[in-house]
């Protein structure tokens, strides 16, 4: 008795409506984007600089009182957000203040914050910092250079690496796959408002390796049967290696899944916005790998002369023995 | 066809042995981490029958290297400063300014006579009265100009001297400041070190990032305050030759010399000469002490070249007062009595014990060159840590639990064969991370817990294979090769693609950044292993001693 996820010998035609699923993702990235640059990100302090206190009272958070006990500083432009979460005790209320980056390059003073820790103990006595971060304005530019510089050459270096592995046509297709998955997220975070920090990148960049991951192995299907079904058209080839590796593909998607979400509802809320950045990441990829590298390939076309090569150059590392 | 050789299957286990060894410690984390510090304590300070009791605690022979715990883990405090490189200059120049005032001096005949101006701080500007001097006057002061060789500049001089409309500027020269700014940051950087060694925390991370920064991570730090007030305080010891005393602050006080109030006389202020006699610089020791009357001092000794120009200084200016100047305020303004050759003396002053304890690290850790500006400062608490590592914790085992679980329903005796290749990748992670010394962060464990479940996709791909082959007609021993061998090109182009994106998250990461690449990264090279050689080892293991006639993946 075997749990089957997908059923043996699957024959589902991925491409009838290949137009459908293109105009959806299509959309969904154009929904992405304008919300993107309509409402754009709600950047954390790695990217747009300011001073994020978390807080942690025995009492329950009163934020308006947390508000006035601040404002006597005039910092600006100040947000309280009340924090909830499964793995806190009975009387652990949390509360994250995030401060605007203050006007010189520095970012905050000691003094500045023996000042507000003061002021917030009036009206919740025995209240702690247990994490203060601040990033001056100088370095959150950086950051966000260097967040995007990142991404960028991780989406070149895969582009390299597949062309040379495979042929442009998968390199484009794959590419293709990963910024609809990495627009995608981004429209998410956008649309829901969810933090954007540091750790988001490494989501975004595990998501591009997730995505890619998925991708390779169809790709790699597809490079074999091409060779097999030298008769076959380009679509009943693609369809016949998605539907081949499809055990595969949920299989490695759900162990996954499982991981996360398991990361997600236990792991804490510090790490709670980067998990999900990656669940979201699985999903998408894995859609992705399907419906959008998989028809970029077919419109693309693949070139099929290559009957006369060693047939070994598909798998030249098949050789070690273990 | 499903054979191993026995020497790779020798190794095969051997790596898998070692890597459990090198995991282990972690599993009794504060137990091997107190041995440890004893161990480390007992080379440092010698030997106590309590630290040889805490050192016993782990057994000598078995591994002891640890996984370090992130600050985001361990609670700590973080900062990133910039070095004020140029304040160099302003210092440079105004230590230049005597020189070049000698220089002239003897040339007025020519030259006329001559004003330093108020200019920008990294320059020396000098209006003299007769222009047709002006020749002269830039030879002279070109005369002070020292060649400095560096890669790029050869041939190049530190100062360059110009005139501008009828005066003298002396400026430092583009490859002066280079090297200048160069040497302040490994200068600040080495004082940064030695003020936080002088804590005596543990495992400070202290790096220069970029080039003119410096990256400091302290775990087990209270707050960063905290860290702050250790490497922030200057401690900027210098002795100028004193000008006037006085109660006006807004007084006029005179090219090349300066107005600073007094450290523990309020409403006195001092002029005294910018250009000090000698520096901090020259300082070799300082030591907690106590003057005569017996109240708390510190002592000092400088070098050589300190110790002789606080000779002559004190020798030619006996009856005049000089001041004894720490970071802009003067603590004492002695008047000389007489010629002090040694290169040794005291600061007194209205010190605490304490006080003066700290002033002498302070002096002996030496002085920072230039002002540091915190662009980046992080707290984390230590409660904070210990929430997010038993959530980490919880969040790992049940993720673990829940792909065993689904492992074992959907691929029988072969999942269970994934399932301690696993149980093997994990260890191996732990161990990689402990023999280079890796550092563990919360996006770290999330990394852990991301391998869980990637981990075993190489897995699922050869056994996929495997049901294909079987399917296709072939016999158990032959699909398992087939399988194997049919879905290694997959294996090795789906992780090396991973494994770039982790390469690139590694260089261009920081901090909790990095250290999710350094997991994610182990993390494949041990999926890939423990896949491709240790499942393959136990399947062929199994298949060996039962023969199956069929089997069922």
């Amino acid at each position: 008795m075997r749990l089957k996820l997908v059923p043996e010998g699957t024959s589902f035609d991925f491409f009838k409506l290949s137009k459908l699923w293109l105009g959806i993702s299509a959309l969904m990235m154009v929904v992405a984007l304008v919300s993107f640059f309509l409402q754009g990100l709600n950047f954390g302090i790695d990217f747009r600089g300011g001073t994020t206190i978390r807080t942690e009272a025995s009492e329950s958070v009163d934020v308006g009182a947390y508000r006035d006990a601040l404002a006597v500083h005039d910092l600006g432009d100040v947000s309280i957000t009340e924090v909830f979460d499964p793995t806190f005790e009975e009387d652990q209320h949390v509360a994250m203040i995030r401060i605007q980056a203050q006007d010189d390059g520095e970012a905050i003073t000691g003094g500045m914050v023996e000042m507000l820790k003061q002021s917030l103990d009036a009206v919740a006595p025995g209240i702690k910092f247990v994490s203060v971060e601040s990033v001056g304005p100088k370095v959150s530019g950086e950051l966000i250079q260097t967040a995007v510089l990142a991404v960028a050459l991780a989406i070149a270096a895969v582009l390299v690496y597949i062309w040379l592995r495979f042929e442009w046509q998968f390199a484009l297709g794959a590419v293709a796959a990963l910024v609809h998955d990495v627009v995608l997220t981004i429209g998410v975070f956008s649309e829901l408002q969810i933090k954007f920090d540091l750790a988001i990148i490494a989501a975004l960049l595990t998501i591009v390796g997730y995505s890619l991951n998925d991708t390779v192995v169809v790709f790699d299907r597809v490079r074999e049967n091409l060779r097999r079904y030298k008769k076959k058209d380009l679509a009943e080839v693609l369809n016949i290696s998605i539907n081949e590796t499809l055990s595969r593909t949920v299989m490695t998607s759900v162990t996954t899944l499982l991981a996360l979400v398991s990361l997600y509802v236990l792991g804490g809320d510090v790490i709670r916005g980067f998990v999900f950045a990656m669940i979201w990441g699985v999903l998408v990829g894995t859609y992705s790998s399907v419906f959008v590298a998989s028809t970029i390939l077919l419109r693309l076309g693949v070139k099929r002369d290559w009957s006369k090569q060693a047939n070994t150059t598909g798998n030249q590392f098949s050789n070690i023995d273990a | 066809m499903l054979q191993i050789d026995l020497w790779k299957r020798v190794l095969i286990w051997l790596v898998c042995a070692a890597g459990l060894m090198l995991a282990l410690p972690n599993g009794f984390y504060t137990r091997v981490e107190q041995a440890n510090d004893a161990a480390a304590d007992i080379i440092a300070k010698g030997e106590t029958s309590e630290r040889l009791e805490t050192a016993g605690q782990w057994p000598a022979f078995l591994p002891s290297g640890l996984v370090n715990l992130g600050l985001d883990l361990r609670g700590g405090a973080h900062l990133l400063a910039e070095v004020q490189v140029s304040d160099v200059y302003e210092a440079r120049m105004d230590a230049l300014w005597p020189e070049v005032r000698d220089a002239l001096r003897p040339e007025r005949s020519t030259v006329g006579t001559f004003r330093r101006q108020p200019g920008k701080a990294d320059e020396i500007r000098v209006k003299i009265t007769k222009p047709e001097g002006m020749a002269r006057a830039l030879d002279v002061v070109r005369e002070l100009a020292n060649p400095i060789t560096t890669l790029t500049g050869v041939g190049a001089n530190d100062i360059e001297v110009s005139a501008e409309a009828g005066v003298l500027v002396v400026r430092l020269s583009e490859a002066e400041k280079i090297a200048s700014d160069d040497r302040t940051v490994r200068q600040a950087l080495e004082i940064v070190r030695r003020r936080i060694d002088e804590v005596g925390t543990r495992e400070p991370t202290i790096q220069r990032q970029g080039a003119d920064r410096i990256l400091i991570q302290v775990p087990g730090i209270g707050s960063a305050s905290e860290l702050k007030a250790i490497i922030g305080t200057t401690a900027q010891l210098t002795f100028n030759p004193v000008v006037g005393r006085g109660s006006d602050k807004d007084a006029a006080p005179g090219i090349g010399n300066k107005i600073i109030p007094s450290l523990d006389e309020s409403g006195i202020y001092y002029t005294i000469e910018a250009a000090a006699v000698v520096t901090g610089e020259d300082l070799v020791d300082a030591q907690p002490s106590f003057d005569q009357n017996g109240r708390p001092a510190v002592t000092f000794r400088f070098n050589t070249s300190g110790a002789r120009r606080f000779g002559d200084y004190t020798a030619e200016n006996i009856g005049s007062p000089f001041a004894i100047v720490l970071d802009d305020e003067v603590v004492s303004a002695p008047v000389i009595q007489s010629h002090i050759p040694g290169g040794s003396g005291i600061i007194t002053g209205n010190f605490s014990i304490e006080e003066s304890t700290n002033l002498a690290v302070l002096l002996r850790a030496g002085a920072l060159p230039a002002g540091l500006e915190f662009l980046e400062e992080r707290t984390i608490g230590p409660e904070l840590g210990q929430d997010s590592i038993d959530a980490g914790k919880i969040a790992t085992i049940v993720a673990f639990i829940a792909v065993l679980v689904f492992m074992g329903l959907s691929y029988g005796l072969f999942g269970l064969f994934a399932n301690v290749a696993l149980i093997l990748n994990i260890a191996l992670i732990f161990g990689m991370l402990s023999l280079i010394g890796g550092t563990l962060t919360l996006p770290g464990i999330a990394g852990i817990v991301l391998t869980v479940g990637m981990a075993v996709d190489a897995n699922v791909l050869i056994f996929e294979r495997i049901r294909e082959e079987l399917k296709a007609g072939r016999g158990p021993a032959r699909a398992i090769d087939e399988g194997y061998s049919k879905a290694l090109s997959a294996i090795l182009d789906a992780n090396i693609t991973t494994f770039i994106t982790a390469v690139i998250l590694f260089a261009m990461g920081s901090g909790p950044v990095r250290g999710f690449a350094i997991t994610l990264g182990l993390g494949i090279l041990t999926s890939v292993f423990t896949a491709i050689f240790v499942t393959r080892l136990i399947i062929v293991m199994w298949f060996e001693r039962r023969r199956p006639k069929t089997i069922e993946v």
